[in-house]
């Protein structure tokens, strides 16, 4: 398989514009976790892809550590989308508008 | 062939894309995006990644996504979310700026004197990758795993039961 590099950026950059658009157009919580997951993944693409355009290994290397700290954001995230369901009932974004403390 | 391969599955992983962040409903949005990742597993694969490709079918698709699946069924989420007023008013802005941020990163990729250079023919053994993880990088992986400690004690701090007076 032979491709322009510039071919495998743009696809990136399609899926991270997809991935921005999800975050700020969605309004449940869930949809903005998933938009931020599509932007992570597009980030990971554009690592495997310079990784073949370099011939090095560190890319891959990257991916992969990204993909642990993902899981991580994920598990907190999740967390939180669990505390604030029981708060309000809801995971509408705009209905979180106020401060307590 | 794979050249072929390669754009139909960016094809793919676009329109799944897509379709997830248009739906109303998040089981199914999950779903489609399952299905891109699984074309963007392939694409992996097809830039020389075996063991990438793998851990994203099975770290990506197979627990972040069914950790999403599992929390969706645990609130017992409905597709609700109605917009309110007038949806193009809504959606019309951000359309632009997507498309302009699009062309602009395109025009960007396009100026590049590599865009044009081409990529493939390039294969990382598991083996390779492994090396480099556990022995250049074994700092990060030591960090990461800290991390992961950290994320699980956040998670259990947030899960923990609310006193009394605040759960509604």
């Amino acid at each position: 398989m032979m491709i322009p590099f510039g071919h495998a950026l743009a696809f990136a950059a399609a899926l991270f514009i997809l991935g921005l658009t999800c975050v700020l157009l969605r309004r449940q919580i869930l949809m903005i976790l998933i938009g931020v997951e599509i932007m992570l993944n597009a980030a990971s693409l554009v690592f495997v892809a310079a990784s073949a355009y370099w011939r090095q290994v560190d890319g891959q290397v990257f991916v992969i550590l990204l993909m642990a700290i993902t899981a991580a954001e994920v598990a907190v995230a999740l967390a939180m989308v669990v505390y604030l369901w029981r708060r309000k009932r809801t995971l509408v974004a705009d209905e979180f508008n106020g401060m307590h403390g | 062939m794979t050249t072929a391969l390669f754009y139909i599955l960016g094809i793919i992983l676009l329109a799944a894309t897509l379709m997830c962040i248009t739906r109303r409903n998040p089981v199914h949005a999950v779903i489609y995006l399952v299905a891109g990742f699984f074309a963007l597993a392939l694409m992996f694969y097809l830039l020389g990644a075996p063991l990438v490709a793998a851990w994203e079918v099975i770290v990506y698709a197979g627990a972040i996504m069914v950790l999403f699946l599992f929390i969706i069924m645990m609130l017992g989420l409905a597709p609700q979310e109605v917009p309110e007023g007038p949806g193009w008013q809504r959606w019309l802005p951000l359309a632009l700026l997507s498309a302009s941020l699009m062309a602009c990163t395109l025009l960007l990729i396009l100026e590049d004197p590599a865009a044009g250079q081409k990529v493939g023919g390039f294969y990382l053994a598991p083996q390779a990758l492994g090396e480099a993880l556990f022995g250049r990088y074994a700092m990060a992986v030591e960090m990461v795993s800290f991390q992961l400690l950290f994320a699980t004690i956040g998670a259990y701090l947030l899960g923990r039961p609310l006193p009394k007076g605040e759960d509604q």
